[in-house]
């Protein structure tokens, strides 16, 4: 269960938004609101451990991250703005790298049965320059695939660039995710239907 | 715990050899920068065996210098370095497999290449022999400190220069340790008192630098 305590936040020398808390247990899935500028992605890296929050603390199964980093990161998927491929090296490439550099054992079968599963799989082997931005976001969200065994799953903007057919298989993916006692949360501008129930966390009421 | 650490340093070489065009500027900007300055200061011989130790230093010093922004800076701007910072495993064990990927794509052929050089200028065997010592030994280090150096210019604005702010008077017992190997050898009191400092250098920044660098690279991720 991943928990905050009155949670600050400064970006250069303003306030995003200060006394934060909340929590999220096995099985939910919480979408982060606000508009631009408000402070969501600056939020999901200070839960992941990435930027220090200003006051307040994050909490992992009760103890403050910092104390448990490995434990917390063995149990979190973070996938971010920037999609993590080097243009040099293949999908398959980076997504075995990326999986392996977060310390799990990865099959080159199982790689590719993940960007097969994305609609990938006839570009596999290509350097990923030749992406079109869709499919690069694609790359890293094949490692949903291969990540069912972390428990918590935290996205920035995953649907961005998507077709509608690949909203729709993520938004599925979720969904079982969280069937499955995982918990996610995620930004997103987009309407999608989940079938999980969908909790909001309004980042205008804790704003400075 | 080495899963990460033999990830990254194969995806490294990879990366090095794929882009093996980077490689191939720094060992062609060590090549030319030794071969101007016997036009620059005339080719008496003399003249030429007595510099050639610090040239062939100074050269590698800055071809060092000019590739170490590639260590970090595409993982930075990729999000790369962000999912390897999100690792489990430790920090530094990953950032050493960078540095150590970074030392054999980068400073190993200068090392290789110094002899040839060394050759052009009228060195001797045995000062030859013991300038490819003092440059394996030396090179190191200049990865690791500048590692830490390329860390923590990270992400600034006209970070190249600051970076040679930063590093190049920290490199400076480091090349008259190297240059002065062979100086010490060709006067006859011997070399291994410098190349003695060079290793107990080496390993110093083996154990100090990946800290520090870890920490460096944790405040340009926020």
């Amino acid at each position: 269960m991943l928990e905050t305590r009155s949670l600050a936040c400064l970006r250069g020398d303003r306030l995003l938004f200060r006394g934060l808390d909340f929590s999220l247990a096995p099985g939910e899935m919480v979408r982060v609101l606000g508009p631009n500028g408000m402070g969501k992605t600056s939020l999901l890296r200070m839960l992941c451990g990435l930027v220090a929050p200003e006051a307040g603390e994050v909490l992992w199964g009760g103890t403050p991250v910092q104390r448990e980093r490995e434990d917390f990161h063995r149990a979190l998927l973070y996938l971010g703005h920037a999609a993590a491929l080097n243009d040099l090296l293949s999908p398959l490439e980076n997504l075995r790298f990326a999986v392996r550099a977060a310390g799990d054992a990865v099959e080159t079968a199982a790689c590719n049965a993940a960007l097969e599963r994305i609609g990938l799989a006839a570009q596999r082997d290509l350097p990923s320059r030749v992406l079109s931005q869709g499919q690069r976001r694609r790359v890293g969200l094949a490692r949903l695939f291969l990540s069912a065994a972390r428990p918590l799953w935290v996205l920035d903007e995953p649907f961005n660039a998507l077709d509608i057919d690949a909203v729709a298989g993520l938004a599925a993916t979720l969904d079982a995710h969280c069937a499955q006692g995982g918990m996610v949360l995620l930004t997103t501008h987009q309407d999608v239907a989940f079938s999980t129930p969908l909790r909001h966390l309004d980042l205008r009421s804790v704003a400075c | 715990m080495l899963k990460p650490f033999l990830a990254v340093l194969a995806r490294d070489l990879l990366l090095a050899w794929r882009g093996r065009a980077d490689v191939l500027v720094t060992l062609g900007f060590f090549v030319i920068v030794v071969c101007l300055f016997p036009f620059g200061v005339g080719a008496e011989p003399n003249q030429l065996r007595a510099i050639a130790p610090g040239v062939l230093w100074v050269a590698a010093l800055l071809a060092t210098l000019l590739s170490l922004h590639r260590l970090f800076g595409q993982d930075f701007t990729d999000g790369t370095l962000e999912q390897l910072l999100l690792s489990p495993e430790p920090t530094v064990l990953w950032v050493l497999a960078k540095i150590l990927a970074y030392w054999l794509t980068t400073s190993l052929p200068l090392v290789v290449a110094a002899p040839g050089l060394g050759l052009l200028f009228d060195m001797e065997q045995g000062g030859l022999r013991v300038l490819s010592l003092s440059l394996a030994l030396g090179t190191p280090i200049l990865s690791l400190l500048g590692a830490v150096g390329a860390a923590l210019t990270l992400g600034l604005r006209g970070g190249g220069m600051l970076l040679a702010l930063l590093v190049l008077p920290l490199f400076v017992p480091i090349l008259i340790f190297g240059a002065g190997s062979v100086e010490a050898h060709l006067s006859g009191s011997g070399a291994s008192a410098h190349l003695l400092l060079l290793s107990g250098g080496a390993l110093a920044a083996l154990v100090l630098a990946p800290w520090a660098c870890a920490a460096a690279l944790r405040v340009a991720a926020e």
